[in-house]
Order: C-alpha cells, then structure tokens, then sequence
C-alpha cells in the first residue's frame, strides 16, 4: 500500500508499505530515519517515541497506515539545523547518555512533557518517563537533564 | 621558529575533569549509528532458524518450502560452514550452527537470508527440521550428581574450585550460622538489540560491523569458524546499545558472515526483543549453602560453602565466573579458615555466561544474607558486625593473598551508614510501595535499612595475559595541533571514548583529540569487561602519549638548544622549565609523529588446583551499599526509598562517568533484588518480553546517594581502580536485607517477589 505523511516538516509518499507494517519500521527503513529506536517493538521501553499530529506515541506500535495524512516528528526534527534543542542540550550538559539507545526517545518524551509542563516536580518528572526504559544510567541523569531544560525553558 | 616564553594553561577537560562525551550530540541527535541502524545498497537480511526442544537429535533439514518463496536467496545449515563449526570463549564447544544435536531452546540450526526482515523471518519459520527429541537435563543438581544425560564429552562438570585454607577450629564456644540462598537468572537486557553488517570484500574476505565487547576474541573465533585468516575478517565496531557482559559472546556475527560471504552480498542482521533472550548469555543462576562460625564478639572463625551454578548448554565463560564465585564467595572479611567448593555444570537450560559482577555479585547475596544471620544469632549490631572483620590493606584473603592497595571497606561501610536516613513516607503514592497502582496510603507500611559489602577483581585474573594496544598520532593540522587515538577497546556506553580523549589531552598537552572508530587494523585492547578498561587500555594510550612526547621533546629540545630532560608539554606547546622559553608544536610538526603502545599490568598466577591458593588478582575493587525501603506487608509489594553506595575508585578520571556507571550499576541491583528474572520451565525461557521481564523504571528507582573515594593505588595509570561493577555488587544484598528488616523474617533468594515478602510478614 501507499503512506502518504509529513515528517519532519518535509512530505512523503511511500509506496509498498506492508499491512501490519509499524510506523517505526517506515520511519527507519524508508524514510531512513532510524533515531528512533527498536529496543523492544512491543510497546515497552519508549525508544521509539515520536510525536504523531503534536502527540508523543510509540511508534512500534502505530500501524504505517495509521500515519497517513498525519505529521509526524521524530527526534532528527528536534534540533535547529546544527542548534540543538534545549532539551537535547540538556542530556549532553548533565552527563545523561550512555550508550545513548534510549536517548533518543527520551528526548522526545522530555520535550513532549515540558510542553506539557514547564515546571513539573520530581514525581511528575517520574510518572511522566516511566515508560521509557534505560538500562545504563539509572535515570539520576536523566533527571538532571529534565530539570535543567525546564530550568532554561523559563 | 618562533621561540616564546612559556604561558601556563592547564589543558581543559584532562583527566579529572568531567568532560562530555564526544558521541553524546550524535546520541541526542538520533544520528548515532547504532548497529541496528546500519544499510547498504543491496543488502539482504538474515534471520536464524532456533530449535524448539531443550535437548534433541537433529535428524535432517529441508529448506524447500522457504527457498520456494520469492526473494529468498539461501538457507544455511552445519554443513554448510566451511571452517570449524565451534566457537567458545573459554572452549569451543558451540556450534554456529547445530550439526547432530541441539542442546537448549533456542539453538541455531540454520539461518536464511531474504529480501527484507519480515520476509528472512517468514522464511526462518517455513525451514523444516526434523528432530528426535532427548530427555533433558534442566535441574543443576541432578547434572551434578551424573544422574541425568552426558551433555558434553568430558561430562556435565564444567568446573569445580576448591578453596582451602587454615584449620577449621573445634567446636567450643562457636556461634554456628548456616543458610541456603538462591540467586535467580538475570538478563543484561541491554536496549540495543544484537545486530550487524557484514559486508563481503573483493578479496574473498569480509569487513564485519557489529556490536561486540571484544573486537579481537570475536574475530579470532569467526576466522576459525569461516575459514578464513583473521586478516580477512575485520571487524569494526559500530554503535554499541549498552553490554553488560552480554555481548562478550558471538550472536549475530559468524551467521551474518557466513551468509554474506556465500550470497556475496552485505547481510544484516538484528534480532528482536524476544529472540535477544535466547540470543545472548545469561547471569549464572546460583544455589549456596553456607555456614559461618564466629566468637561470642563476633570474629569470623571459619566460612563454609558449596556454591552450584547452572552453566547452562555451552561453557561461554562459565569456569571463569565459577573462579570468581568461589573467590569472593568469604566476602571481604578477615576469614582464617574455609572451605569453599563452587561448581558450575551443563544442563540444557539456556547458556549462562558474564554479566557485570560476574559470579561476585551471587556470592555476596550469600555471604552478606550469612552476615546478617550471623549479627541476629550474636545480638550484635548488623555494621559493628561488617566492622569487626573487614579487611583492609595486609589482609590475607580466603585465597591466600594478601590485599595490596587501599582497602578502605570499614571506610566504605562506616560512610553509608553515617549518612542520614531519609524522612517517614510521605503521602504521594506514586512513591509509596505499590507506586502507580495506587494500593496504599502509607498505613501500616513498615521500614528496613540493610546493608551490603562487596569485593570484586578487577582487570583479568589468575595468569591471563592480559593487555592492551593504542596507537596515537599528533600531526599539525590548520595551524592547530591535532592528536588521534586509536584502540580496538569497545565502548559499549561506559564512556571509554571520553576517557580515552581526556589522557590524551593531559599527556601531551593538546586540547584537539579524536577517537578513530575501534576496528582491528589496530592491535587487540582484549575486553570491555572486567571492569578493565580504563587501566589497560586507558594505559596503553597514556603509554603511546609518553612515547609521543618523548618524540616531541627530542625535537623541541633541538630546537631550544636545551636538554629535552627539562622540557615538558603544555597547551600546544614544548615548554623548558629551565628557561621558561617555548616552541609551539605545530612547528614542530613538518612530519607527524606516531607511536603504538602495549600495555600490561603485572603477572597474576593461577590458583593451586588443590588449594585454590594462590595470587590470581591484580587487585581488589570493594564498594558498601545501604537500603532504605518501605514495605507494604499486606501486599508484600516494596518501595526502595534510598540507596546509599560508596565505592573506592582509586582516581576518578571522569567524576560525571563514575556516578554515571553508580547509578546504573545500582539499578541493576535493585532489579536482581526485587523483579529482574529469566524464569525457566523445563528449559523454556516463559518470558522473553519487556512485558515479562521487568528492569527497573523511573518509577522503581529510588534517589541515591554517591560517595566516591579516591585512593589512589600504586600500579594503576593515575591511581585508577575499575568502576564499572562494585555499584552493583553489594545493592542486591542490602536491598534484601532492608526489606528482611522491615519484616523481620528470613529471605534467602533474590529477586524477592511480593508473595515472598508477604509470606514472610505473615510468618513473622
Ligand atoms: S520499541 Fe517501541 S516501545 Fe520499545
Ligand atoms: S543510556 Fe543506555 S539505555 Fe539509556
């Protein structure tokens, strides 16, 4: 079939899309995209996060079909040509990368939350990433980063 | 030639300094080239063919059905691999791909390589193979006592360490405490899925790009396995989804290779969650028996253990971690006398192999649980106990040797325990036990505070040749002096790129550094594990930097007219102590200069075969954790409120990479504690998901509290000692002992389920 979207700003038409086939798999494999990641295809981890029409989904498990007519933008669509995003910014300067697999959906889920909330509190900060999954850092970092992107947002 | 009088500018983010990651803008960018991420023109994708039974006879395999669909080029069975069809860490004794027999679930058979993924993965499910099924042996115990099948040809004992030393006393006046404790089967789940590149090249041989830990071992065993002289087979590293140990065996790599070089086409390959899990090596599952005997004050006498770990179907590392585990199965107290036997045995359970901690991390769960047995049979206060017999510099371990370097573990202890506890439970309930499900509202709740000492070897142990090779280049490049470093060392998110720039920097004085990409055009750096790297092959770069600037030097000295003796290098420039003058060194840099460095820390010997005395470390690596928790126990449902974690890490070469490597090796101790199991049944791995098995969320984790020592040690570039495994050692341990606290009854296996916690706040 063919997908007809938005990503990062530019349009695309994709044809031979699979049924069944995820949005994460046409955003990596044909629109070569790959920042967002495949750690689990399940729904689980949060590494493929991407926003669909301003919402932050998983896009393992949005079908392709589904994203047709939609925008969609993923975490190569955050910064400003070579200006990184605050929040991008804030995970170099707070040291919150490892192997960084998780990090791009956790960019995404920390940009989407501080749109949402431009001062959230330590439990907020919690609920709202508990379903991006990270196995290096154990999320000190990642908090830091949090706090101090919201801490420049305002 | 300019000769100008020296300016002294500390060089920025040199060792010491927190500096950033070089990799962290491609990271947050998404445009870090992960293995998984990897393309080619013309690529084709493989996918393996597993075997559903525990233990089989393979008794032939037809590909008609898959090779009939379109845009399926090849499926590959035994037969079809043309060198040696083993491979191995410590024996090679796994086939790529299974000849006559399988021997857990989820072996390769075969493997298939298609158009797209979905397609190899249809495919992989339409190959045919007939087995016979076997009676499996997947209970430890019975392979050990020879009462199940023979897996392997020299039988099912991959291992047995027997640690003897001093008399054990007699019998009066002793207070006896014994135990059984369980440790179960964690995963290193790292995020990034096994996955590869194999590129066929014009000269009948293959450039491979992968996620490993050990670009040279893995390139050792895949010429082996292809046929091929390792010349032919190079290996370069590409983006690395975290480790953990799980990637120190092949996966991927021989299957993609072997495709690749028959269909003469690039392969990749890249497995999904579920087949990770049967993909890689798991933590040894371990049973313990132990009995400690103590003086009414509370002296260690004597320390008795049987340990058995399942090995699993393949030997991976299995006698190495069974070293370790008998090792440090005493702990790091002053014992005179024990006796030690730990095993490890072949069952048709899946593989088991390293994960960070490496068999220390089970014993302490053991000896800390024993610690505490002990301190309630004494009456005594659970850290006056630890205190009383914790070793220090001089100590005599239960191996016979004497600790070198610092060892500042009643420090460690006394540190964490001096902290202040964190306040009562407060109302929110997200952070409350039960967290999201919203199942308390603080009545009831009971508190513990546990405790948990850890010792591990760092770098290689027990007469391993153990070394590493950096190659470093300064060359002026736009009127700017740019150095290169080059290594095979992996990174696998640690931060060893960042460590490796930051020695550069501070030895030769230059602010310019890049890390070319790990590949085997260099020589071996041995592996990202061991908590080894940083010192080997961190001292290698600063050995090939020295090498540098002895060259550079030579040349400024020349240039000076002064004795190279007295010259040092500093921001960009040859600088005389004496005269106070300087060259810049860019001019001294018509030519490049380039230097390669081997690296090796001293000797260790093997144990004795008898005793399991001997000198095996280079050196002891020790950390103290305390668990605050709250414990629901109505619900048996738990909330770690804290955790406190001091560690001795020699030198901190980058402060910011020390917490980090902290804080996640904590969170996997917290997730040994309390949810992360591999559950096995008669073989099968029941949970193979994110879903099923559970690694610790944002949610799960408790705030920690860091307090890093840096005692420098005497035979470590910079004073430096590994960090990467003591933050998780001992967390397992104290988190259980927090919540045996909070309940008042006895928990001898990890993870500690809600049904266990509550079981025992009932029996209590
Ligand atoms: S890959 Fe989508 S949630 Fe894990
Ligand atoms: S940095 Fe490795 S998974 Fe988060």
């Amino acid at each position: 079939m063919r997908v007809d979207l938005e990503v990062n700003g530019v349009r695309r038409s994709l044809d031979g899309v699979r049924e069944g086939e995820s949005l994460l798999h046409l955003l990596r494999e044909r629109v070569g995209l790959p920042g967002s990641k495949n750690a689990c295809e399940q729904g689980e981890c949060g590494s493929c996060t991407v926003y669909l029409d301003e919402t932050a989904v998983c896009a393992c498990l949005v079908a392709a079909g589904q994203a047709q007519d939609s925008r969609v933008v993923t975490v190569e669509g955050l910064a400003d040509g070579a200006e990184l995003h605050p929040v991008q910014r804030a995970f170099v300067e707070a040291g919150a990368v490892q192997c960084g697999f998780c990090t791009p959906g956790l960019v995404v889920t920390v940009h989407d939350l501080l749109a949402r909330t431009s001062d959230p509190g330590e439990a907020e900060i919690r609920e709202a990433l508990a379903g991006n999954l990270c196995r290096c850092t154990g999320y000190e970092k990642i908090f830091d980063a949090v706090r101090l992107a919201a801490g420049e947002a305002r | 030639m300019t000769v100008a009088p020296a300016r002294p500018v500390a060089v920025r983010d040199g060792v010491g300094d927190s500096a950033r990651r070089p990799d962290a803008v491609a990271k947050v960018r998404g445009e870090f080239a992960f293995s998984s991420d990897l393309g080619h023109d013309r690529m084709v994708w493989g996918a393996t063919v597993r075997s559903p039974h525990a233990h089989a006879r393979v008794l032939g395999v037809d590909a008609s059905a898959a090779l009939a669909l379109p845009g399926v080029h090849l499926v590959l069975t035994a037969g079809d691999v043309p060198g040696v069809n083993r491979y191995g860490l410590e024996r090679r004794d796994q086939p790529v791909l299974a000849e006559d027999l399988v021997r857990y679930i989820g072996e390769a058979v075969a493997v298939v390589a298609a158009d797209d993924p979905e397609l190899a993965r249809r495919a992989a499910a339409l190959v045919r193979v007939d087995y016979a099924e076997l009676p499996a042996l997947t209970d430890p115990e019975l392979a050990l006592s020879g009462g199940g099948p023979v897996l392997h040809e020299d039988g099912n004992l991959v291992r047995h360490l027997r640690i003897r030393r001093g008399a054990m006393p007699a019998a009066a006046d002793i207070v006896v405490v014994t135990g059984e404790y369980e440790v179960g089967m964690q995963d290193q789940a790292f995020l990034g899925p096994e996955s590869c590149l194999a590129v066929p090249d014009a000269d009948d041989g293959v450039d491979l790009y992968c996620s490993t830990q050990w670009l040279h071992v893995d390139q050792d065993q895949l010429a082996d396995c292809l046929g091929l002289p390792a010349e032919k087979v190079r290996l370069t590293l590409s983006g690395v989804g975290g480790a953990f140990g799980g990637r120190e065996d092949l996966s991927v790599q021989a299957h993609a290779c072997l495709l690749a070089l028959r269909l003469g086409r690039p392969v990749k390959m890249s497995y999904g969650r579920e087949e990770s899990f049967v993909g890689h090596v798991h933590r040894h599952p371990a049973r313990m028996r132990y009995e400690h005997g103590a003086t009414r004050d509370g002296r260690l006498l004597y320390v008795k253990a049987d340990i058995l770990l399942d090995g699993g179907a393949y030997a991976s590392t299995s006698a190495a971690v069974t070293g370790n585990a008998g090792c440090f199965a005493a702990g790091p107290y002053e014992v005179p006398a024990v006796e030690i036997d730990c095993r490890s045995v072949y069952t048709n359970n899946p593989p088991a192999g390293a994960m960070r901690g490496f068999g220390a991390v089970q014993v302490c769960f053991g000896h800390e649980s024993q610690m505490d047995r002990l301190a309630a049979a004494l009456g005594m206060d659970p850290v006056e106990l630890r205190l009383r017999n914790a070793v220090d510099t001089g100590s005599v371990m239960a191996t016979g040797q004497r600790v070198e370097g610092p060892a500042p573990v009643a420090e460690l202890l006394r540190r964490v325990a001096g902290k202040p506890l964190p306040p009562p439970p407060g109302t929110d309930p997200r952070l409350l036990p039960g967290g999201m499900s919203n199942s308390t509202r603080a009545e009831g709740l009971l508190r513990g505070v546990g405790y948990g000492l850890s010792v591990k070897n760092i770098c290689k142990s027990a007469g391993y040749d153990d070394f590493g090779t950096a190659r470093v280049r300064v060359l002026a490049r736009g009127g700017d002096v740019l150095a290169e470093v080059h290594t095979a060392a992996a990174e696998v998110g640690q931060g060893l790129v960042t460590v490796q720039a930051q020695i550069a920097r501070t030895e030769l004085g230059v602010e310019r550094v890049t890390i070319l990409p790990a590949d085997t055009a260099v020589g071996d750096a041995g592996t990202s594990s061991a908590s080894r790297q940083t010192w080997i092959s961190g001292g290698a770069v600063r050995a090939a930097c020295a090498a540098v600037r002895a060259r550079l030097l030579e040349r400024a000295a020349e240039v000076l007219g002064e004795g190279a003796e007295a010259l040092r290098l500093e921001s960009g420039q040859a600088v005389s102590e004496l005269s106070g003058r300087a060259v810049p060194l860019v001019e001294l840099l018509v030519t490049e200069i380039e230097e390669t460095a081997v690296f090796r820390h001293r000797d260790t010997q093997p144990l004795d075969p008898e005793t399991g005395q001997g000198d095996a470390h280079v050196a002891y690596a020790f950390a103290a954790h305390r668990a605050v928790v709250d414990v629901d126990p109505e619900l048996g449902s738990v909330r770690v409120v804290e955790i406190a974690c001091a560690q001795d890490v020699g030198k901190a070469i980058n402060p910011a990479a020390v917490e980090g490597q902290m804080h996640g090796g904590i969170a996997q101790g917290l997730g040994l504690a309390l949810m992360e199991e591999v559950k096995v049944r008669d073989g099968r791995i029941l949970n193979p998901s994110f879903t099923d098995y559970l690694i610790p969320t944002t949610m799960d984790m408790p705030p920690t509290v860091l307090d890093i020592l840096e005692l420098p040690r005497a035979d470590s570039p910079y004073g430096l000692t590994g960090v990467g495994e003591p933050p998780l050692l001992s967390a397992p341990a104290a988190v259980a002992a927090a919540i045996r606290d909070a309940v008042g009854a006895a928990l001898d296996r990890i993870p500690v389920t809600p049904e266990a916690v509550a079981a025992a706040a009932v029996g209590r």
